[in-house]
């Protein structure tokens, strides 16, 4: 029985999830809609990489001689009320938006999978616990928790990355944990058990990984909520601080000179509104893949 | 035999996206007489019974011939098959759990195939509805009138299924494996009550059923389907005579009380059936 | 019947219990967002150049120098006989600020709902009626639109467009400048108010300086209640009791609508009830923009200057509201789906 050790039983499981992976791939690039989100979200992150080729001027410069010119070859976007041209901190700005997604995602995944997977595999009172807590975190609209959070850390960039990650957890431990619930009895499970394998090693060996995938989307599924979070904490002054080219706080300055320079505030908020369109769409279109209902019609 | 209530010539029917027809070239006509249509499941017995209803528009249907009384089912508007479904064809469904709005009084959903069709007070219907629960032998049926779904039991609740569909008086019904969900003790109560009104009444029976037996019992002609296929029709006093190897395949397969206790022979199939010609 | 009389009791106690529970937590959690993090509560009171005696004075009386658990039971104690404390910015005691606010966003919040659930329902409904084909795609863009715009710029382009240049609708407030403190406060709810008064103008006025941030609202919040409402449809569109109405005779329409959508009222009930919820938070973001006195503004201006008490009071409001709304939804189930009685 060669074939029980782990080694070239878990190679053809990669396999597979590559394969599907491909094929959910595929089926993205099928949907128009989510073939557009694909492409907005890789030119993102282009954008994001080749920020200093890609702007056409340094986003902080100030030019005081040539405050709010409207859109012009010198200035795609326009420059705002200090003169600094608008298309390049639109530019910046996609590495701060991608910055606090990487971010919140590195926090809250681990974070959730691990509560889920606890709370699910150990059942019992560990479970109770758990699960209450997350129930309380869930009573609260996620803004409303996250503005409690910035406003006892003090306003600034990483306190509002902090404080959305404390608000973003728990959707992602309910699902870890009902994922768990689903695998905990399964005969592999009680095999490892049966050898001697600690529970730590059993969740992080065996049911962790199971649940990954189903976390992944829902991740994806909230990115557009971090993007609208983060940017509505920007605006309220809760996030970035200036001069920082974030987008909601540059929608926030823009503001007061948004009746007669119109492009001040546009810009920035079709930014947002494109960014997250795309992360609903690819997450809309993420749940149609792997929707086991959906795959049987092909 | 008198004008035929239903013909069919040559039906086919095959639903989108898939690559084989569910139904091919299926040909029979019925009087007033009870019919019986066997197969296996997949075979596409349903299929033809929800085509006669046209109740399938995103299926790719075609015909030489599918003709109810005066309506040709094939041009017949949507507007008038409204005025045809429910009042002169009916259909029995299977699951009465299923097949009963669940959130509805049983008797309002009784009462709604006839105010469908015949404009009268709810009062009207109600009473109508009653009469007909009552002749369906349910006992105490205002009480019953008043029950939700999940309130009846099984074989009440496909008493309630043949009132709402005889209601109206249709000249035909379609039966779509009409006791198979039920308790094997009330089958043949249920079947024994919708052959009295069918008999009673003169209505064309159209009855799918898997099972052999009970069609024989119950049904003057059968056709046996396989693959979509009609492969043999027969009398049903003279299923023994059945020349067909699948229908004489599924005859064996029976099992027998008092038989010998060997086990039953399982079916061949030939692929040469897709292709042959109807036995009749 | 007694048993299952008894097990209802044994749920409804059960329920209450976790109720309890999630109260209890929102308190800990409000009371150490509150008091353990890096603000000083006694600074945003006193101010920065309070001497040191006035300074300790203060901390003293807010009882920081106790241990923390008993700080906990002071804040419970407080808590229980609704003693919010004061606010700093308008020296009124806190709840009494927010009962007064309140009801702007209450009726900020159901006017959006029903531009939601009135925009939202139909849509999910044809949605699902026409899945995988044209209508269906329309619809989900529209819709995830509404749930990808950040509401505060929409709320300014809206404003731009509809108020500033095309005059179509009043601007920011709840109503023209012109007429405020002309009707007498008996509900705080504009529209009532007015009405009951009779000053029909006033009405007129409010009711244009609603519609705006109220459609903005309820179309973000339409997005949720659409997809919900097709997935709902979707489950009993396939149900074999459909086919039962349509072998009656009923039309394809009379199916959907009497049949089909008259059995998701219940779970829709239970989703609008969230989405009432939800709609709280938008409400922050867009009172911001319109200057709408509500709710909202009151957290976010507190924020800005550190009244933590205000703020915290605050968030446990819009906790206890969304605990109330989702045992509300729980009951609207119980009492309307004819399976649960």
């Amino acid at each position: 029985m060669t074939d029980a050790t782990p080694g070239p039983k878990a190679r053809p499981a990669r396999l597979q999830s590559l394969t599907a992976l491909r094929n959910i791939m595929v089926f993205l690039f099928k949907t128009p809609t989510s073939a557009f989100a694909m492409v907005v979200l890789a030119i993102l992150v282009l954008v994001a990489l080749f920020a200093p080729w890609v702007a056409t001027h340094n986003p902080y410069m100030q030019d005081l001689q040539n405050t709010l010119s409207p859109p012009s070859g010198a200035h795609y976007f326009g420059t705002d009320e200090l003169g600094r041209d608008i298309f390049s901190r639109l530019v910046y700005g996609t590495r701060i938006t991608l910055t606090i997604i990487f971010l919140v995602t590195i926090t809250v995944g681990p974070l959730g999978l691990i509560v889920g997977a606890v709370a699910g595999y150990r059942g019992g009172k560990t479970d109770i616990v758990l699960m209450r807590v997350t129930d309380i975190f869930l009573s609260f609209p996620s803004l409303i928790l996250s503005l409690a959070f910035v406003a006892a850390l003090g306003p600034s960039l990483n306190n509002a990355i902090i404080a959305i990650s404390l608000t973003a957890w728990p959707p992602i431990a309910r699902l870890a944990r009902a994922e768990t619930l689903t695998f905990r009895k399964a005969d592999y499970i009680a095999a490892a058990r049966l050898q001697g394998a600690s529970t730590t090693r059993i969740l992080w060996k065996s049911i962790m990984p199971m649940c990954l995938p189903s976390v992944v989307i829902r991740l994806t599924l909230n990115m557009a909520t971090v993007i609208l979070t983060a940017a509505g904490l920007g605006f309220l002054g809760l996030g970035a601080q200036p001069p920082m080219p974030e987008w909601g706080a540059m929608i926030a300055t823009g503001r007061r000179f948004m009746i007669d320079s119109w492009w001040l505030v546009t810009f920035p908020g079709v930014a947002i509104l494109t960014v997250s369109l795309a992360f609903n769409l690819l997450g809309d279109g993420l749940r149609d893949a792997l929707d086991p209902k959906q795959m049987m019609k092909r | 035999m008198q004008t035929p209530i239903l013909e069919v010539s040559n039906l086919s029917l095959r639903y989108p996206g898939a690559s084989e027809p569910a139904v091919r070239d299926v040909s029979f006509t019925l009087g007033r007489e009870r019919l019986g249509i066997v197969g296996e499941s997949g075979s596409g017995k349903s299929t033809v019974g929800r085509a006669l209803m046209r109740l399938l528009p995103q299926a790719d249907l075609s015909a030489d011939v599918m003709r109810f009384e005066d309506v040709d089912l094939l041009r017949a508007s949507e507007r008038q098959m409204l005025k045809v479904r429910g009042a002169r064809m009916s259909m029995i469904l299977q699951d009465p759990k299923f097949s009963l709005n669940p959130i509805r009084r049983c008797g309002d959903q009784v009462a709604e195939a006839y105010r469908t069709h015949v404009r009268c007070t709810k009062a009207e219907a109600r009473a109508k509805a009653i009469a007909m629960l009552d002749a369906v032998q349910i006992r105490d049926p205002e009480r019953v009138f008043e029950f939700y779904p999940h309130e009846v039991s099984g074989g009440m609740g496909q008493r309630i299924m043949i009132a709402m569909m005889l209601l109206t008086d249709p000249q035909l019904v379609i039966a779509d494996e009409p006791t198979s969900a039920l308790d094997v003790t009330v089958r043949l109560q249920v079947l024994k009550i919708l052959d009295d009104l069918v008999r009673e009444r003169g209505i064309g029976l159209v009855m799918i059923s898997h099972d052999l037996n009970l069609v024989r019992n119950f049904c003057d002609r059968v056709l046996i389907m396989y693959a979509g296929r009609v492969v043999e029709t027969l009398q049903a006093d003279a299923l023994d005579q059945a020349r067909h190897p699948y229908t004489r395949g599924l005859l064996a397969a029976q099992p027998r009380i008092g038989g010998d206790r060997t086990a039953l022979p399982v079916l061949d199939r030939d692929p040469a059936w897709l292709t042959s010609e109807t036995h009749s | 019947m007694t048993f299952d009389r008894r097990r209802q009791l044994t749920t409804i106690a059960g329920q209450c219990g976790s109720i309890f529970v999630t109260l209890f937590g929102l308190l800990i959690l409000t009371f150490v967002i509150g008091r353990i993090m890096p603000t000083d509560p006694v600074r945003a009171i006193v101010g920065e150049d309070a001497t040191r005696e006035v300074y300790e004075n203060v901390y003293r009386q807010l009882g920081l120098d106790r241990p923390v658990w008993e700080q906990f039971f002071m804040y419970l104690r407080d808590v229980v006989t609704l003693d919010f404390g004061t606010s700093i910015r308008t020296g009124q005691p806190v709840l009494q600020d927010i009962i007064h606010v309140l009801p702007a966003t209450i009726e900020l919040a159901t006017f959006a709902i029903i531009v939601g659930a009135g925009v939202g329902i139909p849509l999910g409904v044809l949605a699902a009626v026409h899945k995988d084909r044209w209508q269906d795609h329309v619809i989900r863009v529209f819709s995830l639109m509404g749930h990808s715009m950040p509401i505060f710029w929409t709320g300014m382009i809206a404003l731009l467009v509809f108020y500033a240049g095309l005059g179509w609708v009043g601007g920011s407030g709840r109503m023209s400048q012109f007429y405020i403190g002309l009707v007498p406060e008996r509900t705080n709810f504009l529209l009532i108010d007015s009405a009951l008064a009779g000053e029909w103008d006033v009405f007129f006025s409010a009711l244009n300086h609603i519609i705006l941030p109220a459609s903005l609202l309820g179309y973000s919040s339409s997005a949720y209640i659409t997809r919900m409402t097709r997935s709902f449809m979707l489950d009993q569109i396939n149900q074999e009791y459909i086919t039962t109405a349509r072998v009656k005779g009923l039309s394809q329409r009379q199916t959907i609508w009497r049949h089909a959508f008259g059995n998701i009222r219940v779970q829709l009930v239970t989703i609008v009830a969230l989405a009432y919820g939800a709609l709280l938070e938008g409400a922050v973001l867009i009172e911001t923009v319109f200057a709408w006195p509500g709710f909202g503004q009151y957290l976010t201006s507190n924020l800005l200057i550190g009244d933590m008490n205000a703020v915290m009071t605050c968030v446990l409001i819009v906790g206890v509201i969304f605990i109330a709304l989702n045992i509300l939804s729980d009951l609207l189930y119980r009492i309307f789906d004819p399976r649960t009685r």
